[in-house]
Order: structure tokens, then sequence, then C-alpha cells
């Protein structure tokens, strides 16, 4: 029974490392300057907790091969040094092995939150609240106007709280549900919660990020190919979470000055 | 003629001049200024309600019309009224449909049943925001049966949707059944009303309320008109 198992250890862990290895399930493509180091860091893991993976069950498997079904008179083998020593060999060798994954990803990380965005970065606010996410951008003057939480009117379609009556920086900008973006140009993300935690995901940006409510978060990248690519929630926000989506539209210059135009009017 | 005949046909007779001198109010709601822009939804996220509408339907929290109209107030007998308190026993209707509240007002008597209908492919869950009443908010996935709700006292309340946050309407729960939505061209218009002295309020979701006086001698229409001023922002 014992050797049985130890078989079905080994298949099982094979298995389940074929299609890793033969990438079956391919991410999806990548359209960001930084996605690449996100990607390779993620083949680095899977790499590395693949190995280990693979090495742990062989091990499983060949222990519970060579001393299952024991003779009643066989005598109880000890690891040499005792737990101790196990502990420690663990603490170094996983220690080992998330540090070096931390390391090899502090390049991918820096990218998009350490190192500061370029001074002609575009800045884009993003504003999720349950359950849509709205974007504004500051409009010809490059100001975004103050907000105003007592302000916040949905009904009027004021979801920042704008005051343009008081607030002359506020007359030009431009509120929007959807996101435009041009192709190529940097962004610079300036992320609020309206209400509740919530989280923008668009997977080809390799971009995912949480609002905390109470926290202004800032993130900057660049999209090298121009589509429509949905912005999903992924932090569970209330009854309406599975429907709190939206679409970022990567365009070329000039389709993305006409829209902000064609945008701003209708303001 | 005895006692017992004499007083049904009084109180018959009295019947009969109420609805025979039953005189009406009636006029319009305008506006001055420069009412401040309703921008068109956005509504990208939910397909099935952006389809039905080829182009961008607006906020409706001003509605105007030719010659300075003001829609959507709702004006009514604020006193005077000999008989408020009566509950219809039919119900009022508010409709969800693509991603819209219809209609935009929809007023009612106390107690008077509301029927809340899902018309879309999508849940809405409608909250509607009272303060004076109970508050609540219920889900109502598509094809679901219509909810059923009244409201016990009388108030203006804000309905939201919490699903789609742009949906936005308002309900008028009013002790009296003698109203009106002033509509096609800013008229409204109050029959029925016996002798008396009323006052008429009327009640715009932006602008705020404002009341009149009017005294109904016979049959005859009174024209009373409302001038609101808008809000540029």
């Amino acid at each position: 029974m014992g050797k049985f198992f130890a078989i079905t250890i080994i298949v099982i862990a094979i298995a389940s490392a074929i299609p890793i290895v033969l990438h079956t399930w391919e991410a999806p493509e990548d359209i960001s300057t930084h996605g690449h180091l996100i990607d390779s860091q993620m083949d680095e893991t899977m790499l590395e907790a693949g190995i280990a993976f693979l090495a742990a069950q062989l091990i499983l498997a060949v222990f519970i091969w060579q001393y299952s079904n024991p003779r009643p008179d066989a005598k109880i083998k000890r690891f040499p040094g005792g737990a101790k020593g196990l502990v420690i060999g663990a603490l170094l060798l996983v220690g080992a092995e998330v540090m070096a994954l931390g390391v090899f990803g502090v390049k991918a990380w820096a990218d998009v939150y350490l190192n500061p965005p370029g001074a002609d970065a575009m800045p884009i606010q993003v504003q999720a609240g349950q359950f849509a996410f709205y974007f504004r951008y500051p409009g010809p003057d490059g100001k975004f106007g103050a907000l105003h939480a007592d302000r916040i009117s949905e009904a009027n379609q004021n979801y920042f709280g704008l005051d343009p009556e008081h607030d002359v920086e506020s007359r030009d900008d431009i509120v929007t549900a959807e996101m435009a973006i041009p192709v190529n140009k940097e962004v610079h993300l300036l992320m609020h919660a309206k209400d509740v935690g919530h989280s923008f995901f668009v997977r080809e940006l390799r971009v995912q990020q949480d609002f905390v409510p109470g926290l202004d978060v800032s993130l900057h990248f660049t999209a090298t190919k121009v589509g429509k690519y949905e912005i999903v929630c992924t932090q569970l926000c209330g009854l309406g979470h599975y429907n709190m989506k939206t679409y970022l539209n990567v365009l070329s210059q000039q389709d993305f000055d006409d829209w902000i135009k064609k945008e701003a009017a209708m303001q | 003629m005895r006692m017992k005949q004499i007083v049904p046909v009084c109180l018959l007779l009295l019947l009969c001049s109420s609805l025979l001198f039953a005189g009406t109010v009636s006029g319009k709601v305008t506006y001055t200024g420069t009412p401040a822009h309703q921008k068109p939804i956005d509504m990208g996220k939910e397909p099935s309600c952006a389809k039905q509408h080829a182009t961008p339907i607006t906020t409706e929290t001003v509605v105007t019309g030719p010659n300075n109209a003001l829609d959507n107030v709702v004006v009514y007998i604020s006193s005077g009224a000999p008989d408020d308190g009566q509950v219809p026993s039919q119900a009022v209707t508010f409709t969800q449909k693509g991603c819209q509240y219809i209609p935009h007002v929809l007023v009612m008597h106390t107690d008077q049943e509301l029927k809340i209908v899902n018309d879309d492919q999508t849940s809405h869950n409608i909250h509607p925001l009272a303060k004076v009443n109970t508050e609540w908010n219920k889900s109502q996935p598509p094809g679901t049966p219509p909810i059923t709700a009244k409201y016990d006292k009388p108030e203006f309340i804000s309905v939201k949707c919490n699903v789609h946050p742009w949906m936005h309407g308002e309900f008028a729960v009013l002790k009296t059944n003698h109203y009106d939505v002033s509509k096609d061209g800013g008229d409204f218009k109050l029959p029925n009303l016996p002798p008396g002295k009323y006052t008429i309020t009327a009640w715009h979701e932006d602008y705020g309320t404002q009341t009149a006086d009017v005294t109904i001698t016979g049959s005859e229409t009174q024209s009373v008109n409302f001038t609101f001023k808008a809000k540029a922002y």
C-alpha cells in the first residue's frame, strides 16, 4: 500500500508540473514596458518553486517507499542532527530562495513604484467607488481642481466632488467613465478610493493596485500596444463587485487627442 | 319629508354641489437664468443597457422645454384639501429600464403601494435614501417579480441604484392625491378642487420649493405659475 502511495505522489507531482513547463496556459500578451520584468519574475519563481516542489515530493516518495510497512523489529531512523538541524536547514534554504526572488524582483517593483515618473508623464486621477471607476484628466490648464467630498453628487455625475463655481482649476477638468491613454506615453496614475477597498487590475499591463481608503496611491507605466483592455476590480468591495469594470483604451496620439476633445465637450 | 329621508338627500345635494362646483388650478413652471449642463451618461460598464440608447441619455436633474419650461416639478396641494389621507387602492410603478429610472420623479400617497419593476437584463439594487421613512435597499435580479413597498410618512426621497452609480430618481410621498408633475412644456393641472382656500407647493429636486395661495370659489380655473431660479453649476 505504501509503495503504491509513493508512486501516486510521484505521478501527481509530475502531472501537475507538466502544464507549467509546457506553458499550457499562456499569460495574456504583455503591453507594457515593465511587464517583461514581472513575467520573468514569474518564470523564475515557478522554476525555483517547481524544483523545490518536485524535489520535496521525490524525497517524500522515496521515504514512503523505503519505510512504509516496517518490520516489527525495525529500528526508528532519525535524521542526523535531529530536529534542530532540519529547522536550520529549512530556514537557510527557504530563506535563500525568498531573498533571491526579492532581489531579482526589486527592479520590476522599482520601475512601477519607486522610480519617479518622468517629468512629462501624463497624470490621470483614478477614483474607485462602489461600483465603478471614474477617471479625471486635468484639462488644458494641466491642474486638477480640488476635491470636496461633501459635493459628491452621483445624480449630477459629479463623482469627484468638484466645485467649478468656486474652484477655477476644476472648470476644465474632464471626468470620464473609461480611461484612454496614448500609446508609448508614460502615464502617472493618482489613485484613491471613494469609500471602501477596491483594486485596479489591467492584466495586459501587468498593473494591479489596491485602493486603501484614506491613502493616495501613485504608480506609473507605459503602454506599448494600441487596443481595448479590461480594467476590473480585484478586491471584494460589496454586492456590485462582480459588475465593477471599465475599459482602458490605448490609442494613437491622434485618436487620443480626438477622444479627449470629445469628452471635454460633454462635460 | 321625514328626517330619515332629509339627511341623505341633503348629503347627496352637498356631494353633487361639491362635484358641480369643482375648480381647477393650472399653470406653467418655468425657470430664469441658465441651468447647468446635463452631462451624457457613459454606461460602458453595463453593455446590455448601453446598447439600448443609440445616443447616450443625460442626467435628468434639470429637464427643460421650450420657452424656459421646467419639467419634473411636483406641484401639489399642501394645505386646504378636505379629502387628504385617502390612500388610493391602485399601485404606482417605478421601472428600471435601460439602466434608467422611469419616471424620473414618481409621486405617491402615503401608504400607497409602490411597485418596483426590473425590466433590464442586469441586476439592480434600488436604494431609496429615505431620512424620515425607513431607509432600505434591495437587490433585484433580472426576471424576478416586482418589489413592493410603501412609505407611511410624507417625504421627498432621492433614489439611487447601488450597482449603477449614474441611476437617479426621486420619490415624492405626499399626504394628498391632488398633485401633478409638470411636463410637456412645464404644464401642470390640479382638477377636482372644491371651493376653498388652498396652498399650492411646487418642488424641484435641485431648485427647491415654492408656494402660492389660491382660492377657488366655484368651478373656475385659477392660473398659478411658478418660476424657479436656475443654478449654473
